[in-house]
């Protein structure tokens, strides 16, 4: 059940170039978010930019309420966003999603994730580990320069693998590959995944020839963010090409089961 | 101070509705304030058939609103008698129900059915730009108006409103249909159609290619058009198009508006309904007006 509270910054941090982390005040969202859910955020009081901004949920901090997010400035509604400042309050709509990351049958978990689409895995690994799992997680970044938070999921995971596009930071190839790998030696019963759509598509891949279960968290624009409007449709893997039926990234997400939905 | 106002025979306790497509069926922002508080319900809108909806993109945002081509996709009226209206049901607010068809036969099925329910009033769309049959094709003339909403009269005893299109020449035209054909109202304006393109992939963002422009951006348009319509036809008028506080909804009542819309107002601030009575309480009590009824139609002309 999402609530919209007036969120106090209380700790703004430049990750990178146009990368911010943002602590806020919002322990009536922290309270019942689980990984995976989103929020949503507007940006201004004024109606330019119009819609609200989907950002997933990087880290919770339950005792204290507090909730993080990390976003990467892409255009005007998130150029506004990385202004404010401490002491401002965001305007932030959460928890959203009803389909969240769900570990609790599995042991042996892959979590992978690819450039800005690594922060909603944070909490996930965090969570996973303290529940007694078997995190192995496995970050694919463009070059080192992209490079984002392995000291944050190396304290989360039992073993962390980074890999560049390029080899010049960590290992040298495509996360996926390493993931593949450790499949092939019976490491992992379940993977994990967030993170561009060529990569996501890799994993429904993979999850297909080795059998072992994926769930994938996938965006698509969105306007209203709870299931209203319809408009982030995912066509659902069982039905017809000629009459297609339609899930919602918002609503039934953003976490699927990569054999649910077509993408 | 008296905030009640009758919109074609339905009486709503504000003026305050929330519009079609833009609201479900109530349940999300149930979640957020007690649908009690606001005049009326316009239901998404729903066929008689469950319809399936465009690929996406299905939204974009754009300056100050935002394009949508859903395509109209719904569950059918079965499904909303059985599930969805004992839910609205259970609120102080009146349900109208939006419906639409790819014929004329089926937009009078579909109100065939509706007449059986427990509802205050059906809207039916011929309006949507984002579908290839029916809506706007029936929509843009005269006669195409008069025909289908006159035939859905013959089988409605409730309350009867026509949601009009914007993308006419003139749109006083089809309202004066509406009110020949015997309707007891007319909404207006739908979206406004429009196309978002992507100049790094040069292709439109959307899907459809073309949408549905809404939001703030349409406000002027609409009004406008209210006003227009307000001059030509006797019957109330349920103005909407980028309300998203008591002053704009002030404007479409000046205008000539009996009761407004609030459409994807509500994707940016899930309380702009009850927020939206409230800043109309807020300027009756500023000008001293006991009854919301003496707004309407009181714009002076210069």
């Amino acid at each position: 059940m999402p609530v919209n509270v007036k969120a106090k910054l209380v700790k703004k941090e430049a990750l990178k170039k146009d990368v911010f982390k943002f602590s806020v005040k919002a322990k009536e969202i922290v309270d019942i978010s689980k990984p995976g859910h989103f929020i949503e955020i507007r940006v201004s009081d004024q109606v330019e930019p119009f819609l609200r901004r989907p950002i997933s949920i990087y880290n919770m901090d339950k005792e204290n309420g507090i909730l993080e997010f990390i976003f990467q400035v892409k255009g005007k509604g998130t150029d506004i966003l990385s202004q404010k400042q401490v002491g401002d309050e965001v305007d932030i709509i959460g928890p959203l999603g009803n389909g969240k990351f769900d570990y609790s049958k599995y042991q042996n978990l892959a979590i992978i994730g690819g450039g800005i689409g690594v922060f909603p895995l944070y909490e996930l690994a965090k969570e996973a580990k303290e529940d007694g799992k078997n995190v192995t997680t496995y970050l694919g970044f463009r070059n080192k320069d992209f490079v984002l938070l392995e000291d944050e999921f190396k304290n989360v995971s039992d073993e962390l693998v980074l890999a560049t596009d390029d080899g010049s930071y960590g290992k040298n190839g495509f996360a996926i590959n390493f993931l593949k790998e450790d499949i092939e030696k019976g490491k992992i019963d379940s993977i994990y995944a967030c993170g561009p759509l060529p990569m996501l598509r890799a994993v429904k891949k993979l999850a297909e020839e080795t059998g072992i279960p994926a769930q994938v968290s996938l965006e698509e624009k969105m306007g209203c963010g709870m299931g209203v409007c319809l408009g982030c449709a995912v066509k659902t893997a069982s039905s017809p090409k000629d009459s297609p039926s339609y899930v919602y990234v918002c609503k039934t997400g953003p976490v699927f089961d990569s054999t649910f939905v077509e993408f | 101070m008296n905030l009640e106002v009758n919109l074609g025979g339905i009486k709503l306790k504000n003026p305050v509705t929330v519009a079609s497509g833009t609201f479900g069926y109530g349940r999300e922002y149930s979640e957020f304030y007690d649908l009690g508080e606001i005049g009326a319900i316009c239901t998404k809108g729903t066929s008689l058939r469950p319809k399936t909806g465009n690929k996406a993109p299905r939204v974009c945002e754009t300056s100050s609103g935002m394009l949508n081509a859903i395509g109209l996709e719904n569950k059918g009226l079965e499904y909303f008698a059985e599930f969805d209206l004992p839910f609205l049901k259970k609120f102080d607010t009146k349900i109208i129900v939006n419906t639409f068809g790819s014929t004329v036969e089926d937009y009078v099925e579909a109100c065939r059915f509706l007449n059986k329910l427990d509802i205050d009033g059906v809207e039916i769309n011929l309006s949507c730009p984002n579908v290839k049959a029916g809506c706007m094709a029936f929509g843009n003339t005269y006669e195409g108006v008069k025909e289908v909403t006159e035939k859905c009269r013959r089988v409605i005893d409730k309350p009867l409103i026509v949601k009009l299109t914007p993308n006419v020449t003139d749109i006083t035209q089809t309202a004066k249909a509406v009110e020949d054909a015997g309707a007891d109202g007319v909404s207006l304006i739908n979206t406004l159609m429009g196309m978002k393109i992507d100049i790094d992939k040069r292709r439109p963002v959307l899907a459809n290619n073309t949408g549905g422009l809404s939001g703030p951006a349409i406000k002027p348009v609409a009004v406008r058009m209210v006003y227009q319509v307000a001059q030509k036809v006797k019957i109330p008028i349920l103005g909407l198009g980028g309300i998203v506080s008591g002053d704009d909804a002030i404007e479409f009542m000046l205008a000539g508006a009996s009761a407004i819309s609030i459409g994807s107002g509500n994707f940016i601030d899930p309380y702009v309904a009850p927020k939206t009575v409230k800043g109309i309480e807020d300027y009756m009590k500023k000008y001293n007006i006991s009854d919301v009824n003496d707004i309407i139609g009181k714009v002076e002309m210069n």
